[in-house]
């Protein structure tokens, strides 16, 4: 094997990768824009591109600028996060069960934001609040308890799944004393729904997704090389500790304000980094990969929750039920191989 | 051939929470020289290798590169310097061969810059040097164990270390490939001069690729020296509690253990 043999194959496996990005991107564009157009009334492109532009559009201006927009821009923004999160921790405890949808830390903000409504009666911003502050105290909770004695992916996933089916309990507790009204704002924080998305939900998401994708990203490489266990990726010269707690508070974060945002939609985390590797194939970061991903999965999933059945559904229920089989399904395939995501 | 470095540990105590491995120990690595390091199971040696690759950090003592501290190092300048394989480190599922090579170039690469020619000649040096040139495109999941074990050892040159520390390198491997594997180390010392330092669980083998044999006891090191030097019924009546017949190996004129236990005795 010669130095330029090496060189090319690096080359076209880089090609390859940057042509299925493309696509993705593409994808998410183009779902995009018909989750604009598409609704009880259909605005053409050039309407669309009015509104946008800030030309006077006519009745379009509410319609598109106000309900479609938002909503659309939460979906990729909160999708892509959710799968930033949902890949970061995979990644890392190299299991794709690690993902914070399951271990607990989505339960932590639920369960938060429905004894905010119904016990303390909070709403708007200040559920969002608490259920971000709980969201990161579940994490830091799930990571201390398996500290112990030296850090173990395999355990932190049993504790926070522990932790999860206690704070459900609690969640449904909760749930079962409410009263009639409060029912309808708690039950967005158990599936998670783009349902009354507006400007000021988007800004904080977009503000963390500036703030923290960049630091995600350069720490994708320590990411790649803890995949190969502490021992190899510290004798690499990666700060173990040091790194896994950067990307750990990056991706809780992450997934806190969106969460706090649109509630947990379910397993979109979880999906996302495994079709993401699917897709791309091994050997790169996941990041960017699994980002698209998830945003086209709640773009998508919006989409048909609102526009293909009779009913309209929030997006959560239509990633969970999709999400239920998928999570079947590798529950069986990691049986079999042993393999992470 | 590589600049001899010398990597002392001073005075060394190891601990796990409260339970302490390794106690006031010092060792010399030989520069230039193949270091085995034997002793029982549990009795501290993978811990001490650990140690000297910085990836535990003495309660006590020190353990010193080149004169200087190991914690006051940066990671990156020690990875740059000291290579560590460690006993089962995990391959990324799908890695492909050269990729996983690759790897080994982090400590010398720039956040975010990509590959510069050094990287790739190290890369193409460390799949000849391993033999594993034909196999760089294919996925490691899909090689034999005695295969992923040369592309782990192929990381590891890439990385290009003056000192490489090897945590039992032949353990889950047949004969034929233990064997090969050693070769492989005697050569990259011959070849580059690295010094190499590994635990091993064969005494036979270790006997006979070291130059020097550490034999390690409840923590502590029992013996040092020459294989020849220091293998005796006694050391491995003390050092493993086994009964034995110690006599010269006819293939190397190295010393060979033959165990005796209850039955089987003729």
């Amino acid at each position: 094997m010669t130095v330029e043999a090496i060189h090319h194959a690096r080359r076209a496996r880089a090609l390859r990768r940057g042509w299925l990005l493309g696509a993705l991107a593409a994808l998410l564009i183009a779902l995009f824009w018909a989750a604009v157009m598409v609704g009880d009334t259909f605005y053409g492109p050039g309407i669309v591109w009015q509104v946008l532009t800030g030309q006077d559009s006519g009745g379009a201006d509410f319609i598109v600028g106000k309900l479609r927009l938002p909503r659309a821009t939460l979906g990729v923004l909160a999708g892509a996060a959710f799968g930033i999160a949902g890949v970061t921790f995979q990644t890392m405890l190299r299991n794709p069960l690690a993902s914070p949808d399951i271990i607990g830390i989505d339960a932590g903000a639920a369960t938060a934001a429905v004894a905010a409504i119904v016990v303390f009666s909070m709403s708007g911003a200040q559920v969002s609040i608490v259920a971000l502050v709980a969201a990161l105290a579940t994490a830091a909770a799930i990571y201390l308890l398996s500290i112990k004695s030296g850090f173990r992916g395999t355990r932190l996933i049993l504790i926070g799944i522990g932790i999860a089916a206690f704070l459900n309990s609690i969640t449904a507790y909760l749930l079962s004393k409410a009263a009639q009204w409060d029912l309808q704002a708690a039950m967005r924080w158990l599936t998670g729904s783009l349902n009354s998305a507006s400007w000021d939900d988007v800004r904080p998401v977009a503000i963390a997704m500036l703030v923290i994708l960049p630091v995600l990203l350069i720490k994708s490489r320590d990411l790649g090389m803890l995949r190969m266990g502490d021992d190899a990726a510290a004798a690499l010269g990666v700060r173990v500790n040091r790194s896994r707690i950067i990307l750990i508070i990056g991706a809780v974060a992450l997934l806190a304000f969106a969460t706090a945002a649109c509630g947990p939609i379910a397993f979109v985390a979880f999906m996302a980094g495994p079709i993401a590797a699917r897709i791309v194939g091994p050997g790169g970061s996941l990041i960017v990969p699994a980002a698209l991903v998830g945003a086209i999965l709640v773009v998508a999933s919006d989409m048909l929750g609102q526009h293909a059945f009779e009913h309209r559904y929030p997006v959560g229920i239509v990633t969970g039920v999709l999400g239920a089989p998928f999570l079947l399904y590798l529950l069986v395939k990691t049986n079999r191989s042993g393999g992470s995501i | 051939m590589t600049a001899a470095r010398s990597l002392i540990a001073e005075d060394i105590t190891l601990s796990y929470g409260d339970r302490t491995v390794v106690e006031h120990l010092d060792l010399e690595l030989a520069p230039g020289r193949i270091t085995a390091i034997v002793g029982a199971n549990g009795c501290g040696k993978s811990t001490l290798l650990r140690a000297l690759a910085r990836l535990l950090p003495p309660r006590g003592g020190r353990v010193v590169l080149d004169g200087k501290a190991l914690t006051t190092l940066h990671p990156k300048a020690v990875a740059r310097v000291l290579g560590l394989l460690p006993q089962s480190p995990i391959a990324p599922e799908g890695i492909l061969v050269a990729d996983l090579v690759g790897r080994g170039r982090n400590p010398h690469q720039k956040l975010l810059a990509s590959w510069t020619k050094e990287d790739y000649k190290a890369v193409a040096d460390a799949l000849e040097a391993t033999g594993i040139a034909d196999l760089a495109e294919r996925p490691v999941d899909e090689l034999s164990g005695g295969q992923r074990q040369r592309v782990w050892i192929a990381m590891a040159l890439a990385q290009d270390p003056d000192i490489l520390l090897l945590d039992e390198p032949t353990t889950f491997l047949d004969v034929t490939h233990q064997i090969e594997v050693l070769d492989l180390l005697h050569d990259l010392n011959i070849r580059r001069g690295t010094t190499i330092a590994m635990v091993l669980h064969d005494l036979n083998l270790a006997a006979r690729y070291a130059d020097e044999l550490v034999a390690v006891h409840e923590g502590r090191v029992f013996a040092k020296g020459a294989p020849n030097d220091i293998v005796t019924e006694d050391l491995v009546e003390a050092v493993f509690g086994l009964d034995s017949t110690v006599i010269l190996d006819p293939v190397s004129g190295t010393p060979l253990v033959i165990p005796i236990g209850r039955h089987r005795v003729g």
